[in-house]
């Protein structure tokens, strides 16, 4: 497995993001991060099991709960920045491709 | 999964590649960087001028949904190679990013692929590494902001 690769896969997507936010000045509950979100419940779950996958987030037991908090060593790894630029040509030369591919010259 | 937009970006440069292989014949690509409909087409941007010719210029800028200047950008044609070569000039206006050299090379692949090697040269390695982080940071900004509305809403 890629682990680079996943890792700013994780961080991709906004709502991954939010979340890496918010646990990022405390560690939370899931409860209480999906208090934070609009989003189903269920929907926040999986989002916290890919960030911890990517072991972007850790998880902690104490007493009965569970509590997340950022691993601070692998967000130091996204922080090289170069994933969400190379993102941003990819997006952009997918749609010229697309553009391109339904393009019929004038008459 | 290959991936087919590269990014070649050394540390302690203050040049980058960028590489990407298309689906397309040669001659399509190269009309997606030089007809201005096009172009405002993929690059969601509006081309207030674009003259694809030696020693030609162009202005492009976006808005944002209230209609305010987003952004906008400019730059001049050194070389236009039809379906070969383009070297321009690009500069982002009112920001601290300075002018960037912009060499792209469409080069064939096969009679239905070609690719594009973009070679961008900044002013200096401060500069060509604050172009790289924006999207990071506009992203972040992003997920901040909706915290902010968030948080607002729960007051």
């Amino acid at each position: 497995m890629n682990l680079r690769r996943d890792v700013f896969q994780a961080i991709a997507d906004p709502t991954r993001r939010a979340i890496l936010l918010l646990v990022a000045t405390q560690s939370l509950t899931a409860g209480a991060i999906a208090s934070n979100f609009d989003t189903a419940r269920p929907t926040v779950s999986k989002h916290l099991q890919i960030l911890t996958e990517c072991e972007l987030l850790e998880q902690k037991q104490t007493g009965r709960e569970i509590y997340y908090h950022i691993n601070a060593k692998n967000m130091k790894e996204v922080a090289d920045f170069i994933e969400p630029f190379r993102k941003m040509w990819d997006d952009r030369f997918n749609k010229l491709e697309e553009v391109m591919k339904n393009y019929k010259p004038k008459q | 999964m290959e991936l087919k937009t590269k990014i070649d970006a050394k540390d302690g440069q203050q040049d980058l590649w960028i590489t990407r292989e298309f689906d397309l014949p040669l001659p399509l690509l190269f009309k997606a960087f030089t007809e201005p409909e096009i172009v405002e087409q993929w690059m969601g941007t509006k081309v207030i001028k674009l003259e694809s010719e030696k020693h030609g210029s162009y202005q492009i800028e976006t808005s944002d949904a209230k209609g305010n200047l987003a952004f906008r950008a400019n730059g001049v044609i050194h070389e236009l190679v039809p379906e070969q070569k383009i070297i321009r000039t690009f500069e982002m206006e009112n920001t601290p990013f300075g002018v960037q050299l912009e060499i792209y090379e469409f080069e064939h692949v096969t009679g239905d692929t070609c690719k594009l090697n973009m070679h961008v040269i900044y002013e200096s390695i401060t500069q060509r590494d604050q172009v790289l982080k924006l999207p990071f940071a506009q992203g972040i900004n992003m997920a901040h902001n909706r915290i902010q509305e968030i948080l607002t809403a729960l007051k």
